[in-house]
């Protein structure tokens, strides 16, 4: 598939006069919004029947940049206020545009519960590893031993598999990426948008002005390096033991099944009712 | 639901027929006493009006997920009890910034905390200043299963009109209790829907309003209108703007001059036998029950005793409940709280003449007729 040149696609999909956005330079969340959008164009879309939604964190400020019906709303609701717009017109497509702690610590439940459900939305779940907006404190996703505020001795908890814990909720697509692969990143967000049910795609990002400058890991080009090293794909981590997969990540698509998608059972159960009653 | 037609309810129930003639075609809630049955009415009779009932994880998702299916352009509402209340008062922050409309019905239980089961009118001031900020809000309290029935109507209708959320401030008592009503043929139900815009989708700005007061017309998600649905402090298109002191104050006074330039359309105030009135009393929900019994019975005993309903609590129109009062030496407030409500008739009577005085329950029991007769009549020869 050809490349299309970014001007053309920030014509269509992004509100030149807001920027500049407000991510610091270096930062991978605009790298993987640039690959939401080129799937998006790749699937040739209608702009007015795409709703992105949002809550609060880095992440969440992408809603106010794209030219599609956009819902920036409360930490963690996301899921929440999604499966409203999704139930009330099932014919929008439906993004939710999560960060680690917003989808996962303040939004862990409305998380799981959409995923078990198995409604038709499409998480892209924007992985920092930390609390940006508030300066850097650990979240869920946040490694073990890495600096943090509020971690100043090491993060001693343990952190959340994104990927397993979306499978093990219901999720029916689950995929992994790295800013670094934007190629990756736009076949995995196509593929889940195409796919009828609640899909996640994480992508792993650098922070470079808050956890990269704290863990000392460079600037944006050093830690993109570092995903690239770190990232192994399905078929190679098969081959791999587990002690050879420790501090490295399977990226790809990891995981896909069928299930009954919530707005069409509800469809059929008000086509059933309806029948009935004449 | 069988409209039109004289029947047996409870006041939940009429809560859910209230919410499926005001077109409300959402519905999401989280399970807790006493206010359950909505729910489950609902669930059941939705679908066929082609509606959709869904049980939520929370009450923060299930207020959260009521407006996103409002901002798509469907009527949604939900319904809990003061510890599920407590925990949607971000969503209702959400409403009232973002200017989502919404019903929030609360039959009210005891609190704090989980407390009991039991009625209580506790919820009031957190009604009103439950969520974080200046905001607007507007609350109604029933008095009877058919008026279960009416205010979540007028509820779904006031918060289109004004793009705020709308308490219905119920209770286990009125919730609970069984009466006879006939309800309305659907088609006789006057609706309203939110201002729609009209202009071409690039001339379209989601929060743009010429005067303070002004409701901006909202477009559903899907229609080619777009704009952000901003949960924080935004320019007229949604697009945040912190920072910025004269458009921040705009803002606040925009979301406050839309109710409180219009209280005269928003508040209803019901008053029975008040034109020689000396004694007023002011009472709301089912309190007022007990109250319009003590005033009768005040007149039968000589006195010129009067009742003062409060149909619409918030917003509270202090200047007309002052008026109301007049030169009435005594004002009694009943309430099944510590005494929510008498300090704004205090205030609404801070230049008159009349003493105020609480009667007050907190025990789960319902204030009764005799012990409001016993504090209009207390002192007097």
């Amino acid at each position: 598939m050809s490349v299309k040149p970014l001007s053309r696609l920030l014509d269509t999909y992004v509100y030149a006069e807001r920027t500049p956005t407000t991510w610091c330079p270096g930062c991978g969340i605009g790298i993987v919004l640039q690959s939401m959008i080129r799937a998006i164009d790749d699937l040739g879309l209608d702009t007015n029947r795409i709703a992105v939604v949002s809550g609060v964190g880095c992440a969440a400020h992408a809603t106010s940049y794209l030219k599609f019906d956009a819902f920036h709303g409360l930490h963690g609701r996301v899921p929440a206020h999604a499966t409203g717009i999704k139930l009330a017109k099932p014919e929008l497509t439906v993004l939710c545009l999560l960060g680690d702690g917003d989808g996962l610590a303040i939004g862990g439940n409305q998380f799981i519960h959409a995923a078990r459900r198995n409604i038709d939305l499409t998480a892209i779940l924007f992985n920092n590893f930390t609390y940006g907006r508030t300066g850097g404190q650990f979240s869920p996703t946040t490694p073990h031993g890495a600096w943090a505020q509020t971690a100043p001795f090491g993060m001693m908890e343990r952190n959340f598999d994104v990927c397993e814990l979306s499978r093990a909720a219901g999720a029916t697509y689950v995929a992994r990426s790295i800013a670094y692969n934007g190629n990756l990143t736009t076949r995995l967000i196509r593929n889940a948008i195409k796919h009828k049910g609640f899909s996640v795609v994480e992508v792993l990002l650098q922070c470079t002005e808050i956890y990269g400058r704290y863990n000392k890991q460079g600037d944006g080009a050093a830690m993109l390096t570092w995903q690239r090293e770190h990232a192994v794909t399905p078929g190679k981590a098969a081959g791999l033991s587990p002690e050879q997969l420790e501090g490295r990540f399977v990226i790809g698509e990891l995981h896909r099944s069928e299930a009954p998608e919530f707005c069409e059972e509800y469809d059929r159960l008000i086509a059933r009712v309806q029948g009935k009653a004449r | 639901m069988n409209f039109g037609q004289r029947q047996l309810m409870m006041g939940n129930e009429a809560c859910a027929a209230g919410a499926i003639a005001a077109g409300v075609r959402y519905f999401a809630a989280y399970p807790i006493t006493p206010a359950t049955e909505i729910g489950e009415v609902l669930s059941r009779e939705l679908p066929a009006y082609g509606g959709k009932f869904i049980q939520m994880e929370d009450e923060m998702g299930a207020l959260g997920s009521c407006l996103g299916a409002s901002a798509a352009g469907v009527k949604a509402m939900t319904a809990s009890s003061g510890p599920g209340i407590t925990l949607m008062q971000e969503n209702v922050g959400l409403a009232a910034m973002a200017e989502i409309p919404v019903v929030i019905v609360n039959v009210q239980r005891a609190g704090p905390g989980t407390g009991t089961i039991d009625q209580t009118q506790a919820d009031v001031m957190q009604a009103r200043w439950g969520t974080n900020g200046d905001h607007p809000v507007i609350a109604l309290a029933p008095s009877s299963v058919k008026e279960c029935f009416d205010l979540t109507v007028r509820a779904v209708n006031l918060s289109e009109r004004y793009r705020v959320p709308v308490y219905l401030l119920s209770d286990a008592q009125v919730g609970h209790m069984r009466e006879v009503v006939t309800l309305p043929r659907l088609e006789d139900v006057r609706l309203v829907d939110r201002p729609r815009p009209t202009c071409r989708p690039d001339e379209y700005h989601g929060y743009e309003f010429r005067t303070p007061d002004e409701v901006p017309p909202m477009a559903d998600f899907g229609t080619g209108y777009h704009y952000i649905v901003q949960y924080s402090v935004h320019d007229r298109d949604g697009f945040p703007n912190p920072g910025k002191p004269a458009e921040l104050a705009a803002l606040l006074q925009h979301l406050d001059a839309k109710l409180s330039w219009h209280l005269d359309a928003i508040v209803d105030l019901e008053e029975l036998l008040l034109d020689d009135a000396d004694i007023v009393v002011v009472a709301y929900g089912t309190t007022a029950r007990a109250a319009r019994d003590a005033v009768v019975m005040a007149r039968a005993r000589g006195r010129r005793a009067g009742l003062l309903r409060l149909v619409t609590v918030w917003p509270f129109d202090t200047a007309r409940v002052g008026r109301i009062i007049g030169d009435a030496r005594r004002v009694v407030v009943p309430e099944m709280n510590l005494g929510q409500i008498h300090g704004e008739v205090v205030k609404a009577t801070k230049d008159r003449r009349a003493q105020v005085l609480k009667v007050n329950r907190v025990d789960g029991c319902a204030v009764t007729p005799q012990e409001i007769l016993d504090t209009i009549e207390r002192g007097l020869g």
